[in-house]
């Protein structure tokens, strides 16, 4: 995937307390990391933003080893369930979680991670194409993943280095989660051209972070809508910071007000902004706005990526040619991956998709070909960034509870919980707020009189949208 | 007997402050009062990211007062908070 060689003294990892990784480094303990796995498997990598997961991280796809990326702050319950299911040969974990695994032996360790070889001994037979697996929902612990081919990760890296016009002067530093595959783009696409990522599991929100920032002059970062209502409110326009160069926001839509107010920063200041769309299903990135367009096209997620193309259908599958009509948007690209996988047995399976993707989003396109996203057609939220079945939870919060009457719904960064009896509310929003670690406050429960329903039984949900806005 | 007067204002204010510094707490981040000495940013479930920003908006809400990014960044814990209100917003406890 990466030739690291070629960048040699190249600084490709600055952790915060200040070790610095050169991309020679990376070559040669990436090789030393995957020298004791005699044949091509699955590895669970348990992720946080540390030189080890991600130096794990590129070791395994350099090295042709399928990684699962999961977050290691993932309920215990949830990874050991996935664990289970997709019965991995290997985990490359923080050391510090070695003693919540038993029955595995350590093989190896360096940076504070370690491999430690699990006692499956299934063969699960791995597609020569799949490169990676990915959590279509990083919270909930579903077992279905998207699989990503090599060539998937290479287009779509390649695609982004060329709109963002990335070299090796580049300095990044880390907001986003590794596992989440807005996160991941901006590391695998940074590894192309040679360039130095650093390496944080700090936040925003705290002074650690803008330090590092400032110490190591970071020159860009990306974030969700959430993380943009979070830097207006640090009054980030008045931050004094000489070495940003450019930012990137993706994973839902973002505020037309906030995305007037970043794009107009950028202008003001000399700096670029970039909304940009995308999904896992798609590798990560499909359409981006270009930077000098952020002001003018205010609310748009722009145009296809190099190397991809949009258009719309409507109701009857028939392609829409006039500007400003709604349908679903689809996409073809190189980058659009192979399909899921729900279990082992999946992991054989080649391309299901042929290049095109229907994302299930609802969008229209102005005079010009700039794609606005206004709706979804399927039921999820997408909370602080990370996509959200609420069936999901529906089912999670059923199988918990047994004969409660629950309905799921909401907006974005708000889920909206409906229940029949007030005497359960307390403990239903405590329970979803720890499976899927999302911050409480961002759950409405809802005591309501009956659950609206056709008479087929099926939920009206909306009929429950008022009280979500 | 006005210098009195003045000083009992000042101690009146002082309670309603921590009051209301500690109500802002409990309820933005849902900790009991028992759990409030020594409180760290993210020591709970509720206190990260999110939390942080929502116990900021209520504190400049309650206080009425518009705080820097630094001291934004700075608030730690629930001790270093009040030094932070105390020393540069002029909130008395």
């Amino acid at each position: 995937m990466w030739d690291f060689d070629k960048f040699g003294d190249n600084i490709a990892l600055i952790s915060e307390n200040g070790i610095e990784i050169s991309y020679n480094e990376l070559s040669n303990e990436g090789k030393q990391i995957v020298d004791g796995i005699d044949e091509r498997c699955l590895v669970v990598i348990l992720c946080r933003n540390t030189i080890g997961a991600i130096g794990g991280y590129s070791a395994f796809i350099n090295g042709h080893i399928v990684p699962i990326l999961l977050s290691a702050s993932l309920d215990m319950s949830l990874i050991e369930g996935l664990i289970d299911r997709y019965k991995p040969h290997y985990l490359w974990i923080p050391q510090e979680m070695r003693d919540d695994f038993h029955g595995v032996y350590e093989v190896y360790n360096q940076w504070d991670y370690c491999m430690l070889k699990t006692s499956y001994d299934t063969k699960h037979i791995l597609n020569d194409e799949l490169c990676i697996l990915l959590t279509t929902s990083g919270s909930t612990g579903s077992p279905k993943f998207v699989r990503q081919s090599y060539k998937n990760v290479k287009v779509n890296a390649e695609s982004i280095v060329n709109y963002l016009d990335l070299t090796m002067d580049e300095r990044p530093i880390t907001t986003l989660p590794m596992n989440y595959t807005y996160g991941l783009s901006i590391i695998n696409s940074h590894f192309m051209v040679g360039a130095s990522l650093l390496v944080t599991d700090k936040g925003i929100m705290q002074k650690e972070f803008w330090s590092f920032f400032k110490t190591y002059n970071a020159t860009s970062f990306g974030g969700v809508p959430y993380t943009y209502e979070m830097l207006d409110r640090l009054r980030f326009v008045n931050m004094k910071l000489p070495s940003l160069r450019y930012m990137t926001q993706a994973g839902g839509k973002l505020l037309p007000e906030l995305h007037y107010k970043f794009a107009q920063y950028a202008y003001d200041t000399g700096r670029k902004f970039y909304v940009m769309y995308g999904q896992c299903e798609a590798t990560a990135r499909m359409g981006y706005l270009p930077s000098e367009d952020a002001v003018r096209k205010c609310g748009s997620m722009g145009i296809a990526i190099p190397g991809g193309e949009f258009w719309l259908i409507d109701d009857d599958e028939n392609k829409i040619e006039q500007p400003g009509i709604k349908g679903e948007l689809v996409y073809a690209g190189d980058n659009v991956t192979l399909g899921y996988a729900v279990c082992g047995e999946d992991l054989i399976k080649g391309d299901e998709r042929n290049g095109i993707l229907r994302t299930g989003d609802i969008a229209y396109f102005d005079d010009e070909g700039y794609y606005y996203i206004v709706g979804r057609k399927k039921r999820f939220l997408k909370m602080f960034g990370n996509r959200v079945s609420l069936d999901e939870i529906q089912t999670l919060i059923k199988k918990e509870f047994k004969n409660i009457e629950v309905a799921v719904t909401g907006v974005d960064d708000k889920m909206c919980i409906f229940l029949t009896e007030d005497k359960q509310s307390a403990d239903v929003r405590k329970y979803v707020s720890d499976v899927t670690k999302l911050n409480s406050s961002a759950i409405k429960v809802f005591v309501i009189d009956e659950i609206p329903k056709n008479d087929a039984g099926k939920i009206l949900f909306y009929a429950l949208d008022a009280y979500c806005n | 007997m006005p210098k009195e007067g003045i000083l009992k204002k000042r101690e009146v204010d002082k309670m309603t402050n921590l009051e209301n510094y500690v109500q802002a707490f409990c309820e933005t981040l849902e900790v009991s009062e028992e759990q409030l000495t020594g409180l760290k940013y993210q020591d709970v479930p509720l206190w990260d990211s999110v939390g942080h920003m929502n116990l900021i908006a209520r504190l400049e809400e309650v206080f009425d007062i518009m705080m820097d990014t630094d001291d934004i960044i700075d608030f730690s814990s629930f001790e270093k908070g009040k030094e932070i209100l105390g020393n540069n917003y002029d909130v008395v406890f």
